[in-house]
């Protein structure tokens, strides 16, 4: 792969991507990672009209297909990070292009939708998909309870053809008081509960709701009904909670009240491992935070990730650092996967943690997070390791599709490539 | 809080000092003045001034010797299968062929990587201290857009827990600097990433301040936002001008006293004194500025005052005033790939470093955050992916270079500190691979030729006051 990237973008953009419609592509060669089975060397991924159809070390490879050589490289699926806010906020300060945190009612907003009206034309699409993500979560921001999400793929189009779940996730946390709405935790912990129960009782009892014969109830209607899914068990409520005690009082509640919770942040979540593993609540936590950031935190360890997966807890690596991990540097996730690595995790299980554990954790796992037949041809061709920094995404297909390399980011580049630049500049 | 600490707390001031930081002359009290008896110390701005002398003195170390390693030393092309001999706190020896007492403990490098003690020129360590509390919060003196009065090691907290984790991450020096909320933010402090007391026990002994100044949205938000000045970024740019005005005159008043010591002495003015120092270039501007043409405003701005600029932090569009930065001899503080996160980081690009590299400029890999801290080598190596990618010639030597040599520079140190070379500082770092591979972690680290970190014997490593009772112990179980 050749292609150089940057030094001839004009070129590159010129060039028709390979394209998935109605077409067959043939990744060959290459050391290839399904993700459930164990590594190819010199194996095949065939794609025919955007979906894998065959993985494997003899496959048949139809005449006509458009080959990819991915000989000495490394073939993975594409990666899914489950903690963005891509196509939600493009610019998080003083440009009022942010759309990812609802008014709501006391701090409440189940029924915002945070999909509906993302921009799937975001600038910042380009270089996540730079990075090998192909699919990830948005996620409504702020609040006790900030809002539903979504999964989606990574893809050139609508936002239709992106959604992979809507709503892939109900979003809140329990971190936070002041964002809450509250003054103590077990406040806290109480409105999620009283919350959750209404929620409940209106489900069951919709019709005197409608006939005024049910007590007051001091939540909206719509965000009731927004968590009737919730409180059925049917969608999984993220939490994000760090502290040790406020995961132990979570799994507490989603017992009482029979729902799917999910662990976001979790960064003491290694010292309560076996009751998540036993309560089988999953965890997204990245693998770079050992700072005692608050006292909800103090026990934050790079180890956290490698212990939860010992324990048996399923978990999906997520950038959660800093530095715009959530929007600007989706593009990093991989790194997350990396440094697990170094601090602990095998090299299979990070690769897991960034595919197929989240794709399984929101319930798409049928569609993407692995490399078997019948799943989207989500799939990256990358020149070594990819959780490397000398390692580079060479082919980048979403669905089948290829997209080259040409973000904004590459054009800014390309004009300030050599100084002074020329003007008007290309 | 990352994004908080970008937007608000991060700007940086480097500086530091010139080395010999002179104990305060005192003001030798000779002629007798009509007006009255001479100042004493404290009413004397005098250059070099050095009211809070630092107390840190070299932890005991025995000459250690790291045998067979692959020696990045930031001064030329990797040494493979090197020795390199730490002894009475200096490199005293460093190659192939090296001759080790016969007391020196010998530690086996084969297939690991050492490099110089990594630098950070912009850190809010101790200033904005984990927990992120209110309480210690001390980095922005967010009351007037000028306090140059103020100085960063009154905030700092030697108890924070970031400083050991920076250490484990290779960190030895770094720049602690107020934020950014303000046109003049006030002095950084250079530390040693050691444990102590107090902070002067931290200090770098000998160098210079920095002065921390803000281009850019920071100041103009929080001011504007209270319906004060400045509310633009001209106003910024005034509010620059105004007080460079009144430095200039504070500068003659003193520096004509000074050199007579007779006559009623002028007023002693903290912030002018900060402001006429950096004027005579005792003091390193260290100015936190995003955009490229508000770094050329501010090349103009220094021009009119005759101070330079040491290096704009974050420089997130340095790589389209590469060239003006090589002229000037303006280093660049940057992230490897941060941006995006308010309109002046809109632009920014994984090349920057590798970019500003090529143009001729002094690149520096910064932080500006204590997580980011712990992994300069890993950032600097997206950078160096990002340089090779657009078809720059890149090697790791000049990666090193920007985690090393060039922010010591911009600290003004790079003749004790930033490379490995014989008779300077021992600042080594001992890595389990090539410090680049997303796998490698640090093993040990050594400051002043002293072992202050190894992380195969935890229990040795140094823990905080904080930490105690408080953070789980290495290998807890909760």
């Amino acid at each position: 792969m050749s292609r150089l990237r940057l030094a001839v973008p004009i070129l590159l953009l010129a060039t028709a991507p390979i394209t998935a419609v109605a077409q067959t592509i043939a990744i060959t060669g290459g050391k290839v990672f399904p993700v459930t089975g164990p590594p190819l060397d010199g194996g095949t991924v065939l794609i025919r009209d955007g979906r894998i159809v065959a993985v494997g070390a003899d496959v048949a490879i139809p005449a006509g297909a458009t080959r990819i050589d991915a000989t000495g490289k490394w073939v993975t699926p594409g990666l899914v990070d489950v903690n963005t806010e891509l196509g939600l906020v493009e610019v998080g300060y003083g440009s009022g292009a942010n759309e990812a945190t609802a008014e709501g009612q006391d701090a409440i907003a189940a029924s915002f939708q945070a999909w509906v009206a993302l921009d799937a034309s975001s600038v910042l699409i380009p270089p996540a998909r730079e990075g090998g993500v192909t699919t990830v979560a948005v996620w409504p921001a702020g609040g006790l309870i900030a809002g539903q999400g979504a999964l989606l793929d990574l893809l050139d189009g609508s936002l239709d053809d992106m959604l992979l779940a809507a709503p892939a996730a109900m979003v809140g946390q329990l971190s936070s008081n002041q964002d809450a709405g509250v003054g103590a935790r077990g406040e806290l912990f109480g409105r999620l509960r009283d919350l959750l129960e209404n929620a409940r009782d209106y489900g069951r009892r919709k019709a005197d709701y409608d006939r005024g014969q049910m007590r007051p109830v001091p939540y909206r209607r719509e965000d009731l009904e927004a968590l009737l899914p919730v409180v059925s068990g049917k969608l999984p409520l993220v939490l994000a909670a760090d502290r040790a005690a406020d995961i132990e009082a979570a799994l507490e509640l989603a017992k009482v009240l029979d729902i799917r919770i999910v662990i976001a942040g979790g960064a003491e979540a290694w010292q309560v491992a076996d009751k998540l593993a036993a309560a089988r609540v999953p965890v997204l936590t990245g693998a770079m935070n050992n700072i005692p950031q608050s006292f909800n935190s103090l026990g934050s360890r790079q180890e956290n990730a490698a212990l939860l997966r010992k324990a048996g807890v399923t978990v999906a690596l997520i950038g959660n650092g800093g530095g715009g991990e959530e929007v600007f540097n989706v593009r990093n996730l991989r790194y997350e996967a990396g440094n697990a690595v170094a601090y602990g995790m095998s090299w299979d299980e990070a690769l897991r943690a960034v595919t197929r554990a989240p794709a399984e954790i929101f319930g798409v796992a049928n569609r993407v997070g692995a490399l078997a037949p019948g799943l989207e041809g989500n799939v990256v061709v990358w020149s070594g390791d990819p959780f490397e920094f000398a390692t580079s995404a060479e082919y980048v297909l979403v669905r089948g599709r290829e997209y080259p390399a040409a973000s904004r980011q590459d054009l800014l580049i390309q004009r300030y490539r050599t100084l002074p630049p020329r003007h008007p500049a290309p | 809080m990352m994004r908080m600490l970008v937007a608000f707390a991060a700007a940086a001031l480097l500086g530091c000092a010139s080395g010999q930081a002179a104990r305060p002359a005192a003001p030798a009290p000779v002629k007798s003045d009509t007006a009255g008896p001479p100042p004493g110390l404290g009413g004397v701005s005098a250059p070099n001034a050095d009211p809070f002398p630092s107390t840190y003195t070299p932890f005991a170390s025995r000459p250690t010797a790291i045998q067979n390693a692959t020696i990045f030393t930031a001064a030329g092309p990797r040494l493979e299968r090197a020795t390199i001999l730490l002894q009475d706190g200096k490199v005293a020896a460093i190659g192939t062929d090296i001759s080790v007492p016969a007391d020196a403990v010998l530690i086996d490098g084969t297939s690991k990587y050492v490099t110089p003690g990594l630098i950070d020129t912009h850190s809010h360590l101790g200033v904005y201290p984990a927990p992120g509390t209110e309480a210690n919060s001390d980095g922005n003196e967010a009351t007037s857009p000028s306090t140059p009065q103020v100085w960063a090691e009154h905030s700092v907290w030697p108890q924070d827990p970031q400083f050991p984790r920076n250490l484990a991450g290779g960190v030895t020096t770094l720049q602690a600097l107020p934020g950014s909320a303000n046109l003049f933010g006030g002095r950084s402090v250079v530390l040693k990433v050691v444990p102590s007391r107090t902070v002067q026990g931290m200090k770098f002994p000998g160098a210079k301040y920095g002065l921390k100044m803000a281009c850019g949205e920071n100041p103009k938000r929080v001011y504007g936002g209270r319906s004060s000045a400045p509310s633009t970024r001209m106003g910024n740019v005034a509010g620059y001008r105004a007080e460079w005005i009144r430095a200039e005159q504070y500068r003659r008043s003193w520096d004509r006293w000074l050199a007579t010591r007779t006559g009623t002495a002028p007023a002693r003015d903290l912030g002018l004194e900060t402001l006429a120092e950096a004027l005579r270039g005792n003091i390193l501007v260290q100015m936190h500025c995003y955009r490229a043409d508000e770094m050329a405003v501010m090349l103009d701005v220094a021009r009119e005052f005759g101070y330079r600029i040491r290096s704009f932090h974050h420089a997130v569009e340095a790589y389209k005033v590469a060239d003006l930065l090589a002229r000037d001899s303006v280093s660049a503080s940057i992230w490897a790939d941060w941006g995006g996160f308010k309109m002046e980081a809109l632009d920014g690009v994984r090349a920057n470093l590798a970019l500003v590299d090529q143009a001729g400029a002094r690149a520096v890999l910064h932080s500006d955050d204590p997580s980011g801290s712990q992994r300069l080598t890993q950032e600097a190596a997206k950078g160096l992916a990002a340089g090779r990618a657009i078809g720059l010639q890149l090697a790791e030597e000049d990666a090193i270079r920007w985690v090393t040599i060039n922010p010591a520079w911009a600290l003004g140190l790079d003749d004790r500190i930033g490379s490995l070379e014989v008779g300077k500082n021992a600042d080594v770092v001992l890595w389990s691979g090539d410090p680049f591979s997303v796998y490698t972690r640090s093993e040990k680290v050594w400051v002043d030729g002293a072992l202050l970190y190894d992380r195969g014997d935890p229990a040795s490593n140094w823990r905080t006051d904080f930490e105690q009772g408080y953070v789980p112990q290495p290998g807890a179980s909760r």
